[in-house]
């Protein structure tokens, strides 16, 4: 069974630091894999060399048996590989529903035409109502981006990733910054989204985001200390330490 | 082509350099530290030599035409940094046009007050005697304005690398957010900045007056110069404005001598290569 | 938004120098049309695309030559000459394109200044083919539909057709595919590629559309003044396009009309009867930085919601 995810001896040094060292995960279809580990662990470094906003020094890269190592982002993207920021970048002059209409170009040939317009197109509008319906802000699709909240805002970055129907979904601190409230319903969220979709989540918050995850893989300065299903991590001694220590 | 030749040429690269030095320094510590591209540069230097002019014309002295040119053009500076300038921001575009638009109004204030015919600003006879040199002749006034300008770059240097000012500047450039919890003022420190610049650009014109002369045109002649040393030598980077005047003043000088034909393609080409494998200029930094 | 309203200004402008009847104002409208189609050429990248070019008359230019050396040395008709023109200036734009894309922001602007000067330099100084400082004279304008355009009120006509199809078509881009790409790229390149754009192949794309419509004014240009300049190939002429559009609200599709009647009511009518009229260009370029730095246009458009609010 091909892997949805397949990274192998993933290396990347920043000056005589190491970043990321020399790192494997095997993160099988379906899987709800959570990264864990603390600041400056190489987490979302470890994101970066995946989507190939990073470059990585040794290792590979495989995206459903697919080589992406050496990739550019947009070129994963086609692949099937989305991914969610930890800060959020958004587009501040579009509504909500233009910004996924531009998520959905991303794939799209249209995106290339000048000749045709797109903007205000009922095919096009409906299937982003319909993106936006899947995590709740429909009724927002004609607002600003600038006039939403930010727990809107966080969901918003998951609406452009599904969007695009993608295969594998990495997703950066989803939970940052929300109150318990909105937690809960980014909570549900996470757990609606098909298991067609493979997911591997970064988070801080090991409460949330132990209770969705399955698998739990951990890592500290740049290499993976402990792998295993949440509960044996969970008990396992040397996470303690990994979190204690630093 | 003489020896002779040779050598006179080099001097007026040199001299040109040196010109170039005080216009794009300030121009590249204004952009370094307040991120303005401050289009209106190559109008202070004109207005500078201007005032200058009429400072000579007043028999108040080459000394008192350098100063008070510099003077003026500081004050005014300071009046549109303070007053218009502070209040944009970071608006790219927002400076793009009022710096163009006040350079619009410089220009033609100019030409309402010294009229349109080109204007020979005298040097002081003390300084353009001719030099001697293993029986070469050089003339005496562009050895000063080299003299001058490695001078003023000493200087800059000191004020940057060694007081707290120059401190204050480094680390409001490095890090703003960081410079600010520090304390440091930075309106303040703007208006500072803003007004060496322009003094710098002024000084420049009136010494820059009797090798240049001084006409209407001479800003939108000198803008595109000090845009090439600073891209060449990098936005923010005095060592970067330093080399890139002299590399600039060099192309520009042998290529008016040697191929007046292509003198505008060679000082321009090289810079289009360069931007086009290093972005951030010869000394730059790379910007996320 | 209503689209009548604006329309309906439009059209209201576009008739108000034939009712007036002089032909000194239908002209001086001609040259507002033809500097609202170069203006508006380079919002496509300044306003939407957020690449700030200071070069853009290369193409301008570029057409404007070759529409002149076609016609007036090498015999052309002037259908061919046009084809010509506009397949050359957009070949180059194809190229400087490339070049210029290496960077953005600052290294941008000045690889296009840098790529413009040496046009302009080249044609100062190649006098055999391009005249030098004396320029071509002697263009003359084409017959169309049997109608000669050297008539002041046909060729203003011609002029409408002209920015007619402009606006349409960039009505359409603004909203096309590559249109929100484009303005996509310009808020949020490193997301838009992690969404699958391929962001420089669209800014190339949108320059090279840019140069085609700058080089379409330029044709316009040449043969309204019946001549060419290696003035229309340098900074000034670049700039003046790039003050248009930022002063009249970039990334609208009205802000370029109205910075171009600004600039070009200033330089034909104002001049007229104030001598001091670049003095006070610069202090309108100013006030508007001052007091709508957003542009003309979004300006107006703020003040009239107030005025709507505080009517209800």
């Amino acid at each position: 069974m091909t892997a949805a995810l397949e990274i192998t001896r993933l290396s990347k040094h920043f000056g005589g630091l190491s970043a990321v060292d020399d790192v494997t995960i095997v993160v099988p279809g379906g899987d709800r894999r959570l990264l864990l580990g603390p600041n400056g662990a190489g987490k979302t470094t470890l994101f970066n060399l995946v989507t190939g906003e990073l470059k990585p020094e040794t290792g590979t890269v495989r995206l459903l048996g697919q080589d992406i190592t050496r990739l550019a982002p947009y070129r994963c993207a086609h692949y099937g590989l989305a991914r969610t920021y930890q800060i959020l970048t958004l587009f501040p002059h579009s509504t909500l529903g233009e910004s996924v209409i531009l998520s959905m170009l991303g794939l799209r040939p249209e995106r290339w035409n000048p000749f045709v317009r797109i903007r205000n197109r009922a095919a096009y509008w409906d299937r982003a109502v319909e993106a936006l319906a899947r995590v709740g802000l429909e009724a927002k699709a004609r607002t600003r981006f600038g006039e939403t909240s930010y727990g809107e805002k966080r969901r918003l970055e998951v609406a452009l990733a599904l969007a695009q129907g993608p295969k594998v979904l990495l997703l950066d601190e989803p939970l940052a910054g929300l109150s318990s409230e909105e937690r809960f319903g980014m909570r549900a969220l996470i757990e609606s989204i098909p298991r067609e979709i493979t997911l591997m989540m970064i988070e801080h918050d090991m409460d949330t985001a132990l209770e969705i995850a399955e698998t739990v893989t951990v890592m500290h300065h740049g290499r993976v200390v402990a792998e295993g299903d949440r509960a044996s991590i969970v008990r396992d001694p040397r996470v303690k330490e990994v979190y204690f220590a630093s | 082509m003489s020896l002779a030749f040779w050598l006179v040429q080099t001097l007026n690269a040199l001299a040109l350099g040196g010109l170039l030095f005080l216009l794009s320094a300030g121009f590249s510590l204004i952009f370094g530290l307040m991120r303005i591209a401050n289009l209106t540069h190559g109008a202070y230097f004109m207005l500078g030599a201007y005032v200058g002019l009429s400072v000579l014309d007043a028999s108040w002295g080459f000394f008192a035409a350098v100063l008070l040119g510099s003077l003026a053009i500081a004050v005014f500076g300071a009046a549109v940094q303070r007053f218009i300038l502070a209040r944009l921001g970071d608006r790219v575009l927002a400076q793009v046009l009022v710096t163009l638009g006040l350079s619009f109004i410089i220009a033609d204030l100019c030409l309402m007050l010294w009229t349109g015919d080109p204007m020979q600003l005298a040097a002081p006879a003390v300084l353009s005697r001719p030099i001697e040199f293993y029986g070469y002749v050089f003339p005496g006034y562009r050895v000063f304005v080299v003299a001058v300008s490695l001078l003023v770059a000493v200087l800059l240097w000191f004020l940057i690398e060694r007081t707290r000012l120059g401190a204050m500047v480094r680390a409001a450039v490095d890090d703003m957010e960081m410079a600010r919890g520090m304390g440091i003022r930075a309106p303040r420190l703007f208006t500072i900045v803003f007004c060496l610049g322009c003094a710098l650009a002024g000084m420049g014109g009136v010494l820059g007056g009797p090798i240049l002369s001084v006409y209407p045109g001479l800003d939108a002649e000198m803008l595109p110069l000090a845009l090439v040393v600073v891209i060449l030598g990098g936005i923010g980077s005095l060592l970067g404005a330093f080399i890139g005047s002299f590399v600039t003043g060099f192309i520009y000088t042998f290529g008016q001598a040697l191929l007046p034909d292509f003198a505008y393609v060679i000082l321009f080409l090289p810079m289009i290569i360069i931007l086009m494998f290093r972005p951030e200029g010869l000394f730059g930094e790379k910007s996320g | 938004m209503n689209q009548g309203g604006p329309l309906l200004v439009l059209a209201l402008c576009l008739l108000a120098p034939l009712a007036a009847g002089e032909i000194f104002y239908i002209n001086v409208a001609s040259q507002i049309l033809i500097a609202a189609v170069f203006a508006a050429s380079l919002n496509i990248l300044v306003g939407y695309g957020g690449l700030v070019s200071l070069g853009h008359a290369s193409f301008f230019g570029l057409a404007a030559y070759a529409i002149a050396l076609l016609t007036t040395r090498w015999g052309y008709g002037h259908f061919a000459a046009i084809l010509i023109a506009l397949l050359f200036a957009t070949l180059v734009a194809c190229v400087f394109g490339a070049v210029s894309l290496r960077a953005t922001g600052i290294p941008f602007l000045m690889i296009t200044l840098a790529l413009g000067q040496t046009l302009w330099g080249v044609a100062y100084r190649w006098a055999d083919l391009t005249g030098g400082d004396n320029g071509i004279t002697d263009v003359r304008r084409p017959v169309v539909l049997g109608i000669d355009l050297i008539e002041p009120t046909a060729f203003y006509l011609a002029m409408v057709g002209v920015l007619l199809a402009t606006m349409a078509f960039l009505n359409v881009f603004v909203n096309s595919g590559l249109g929100m790409s484009l303005e996509g790229a310009r808020d949020q390149p490193r997301r838009m590629r992690m969404l699958g754009h391929g962001v420089r192949m669209v800014q190339w794309l949108a320059f090279v559309i840019s140069g085609f419509l700058a080089a379409v004014s330029g044709i316009c240009f040449v043969y309204y003044h019946s001549y060419i300049h290696p003035h229309s190939l340098g900074l000034a002429t670049s700039a003046e396009a790039l003050l248009m559009v930022i002063a009249g609200g970039v990334a609208t599709l009205a802000g370029p009309l109205v910075g171009a009647a600004i600039v070009v009511v200033f330089k034909m009518v104002v001049s007229a009867y104030v001598t001091r009229w670049v003095m006070l260009l610069g202090i309108v370029f100013v006030l508007i930085v001052i007091f709508i730095p957003e542009g003309v246009v979004p300006g107006l458009l703020r003040v009239a919601r107030r005025f709507r609010v505080g009517a209800k």
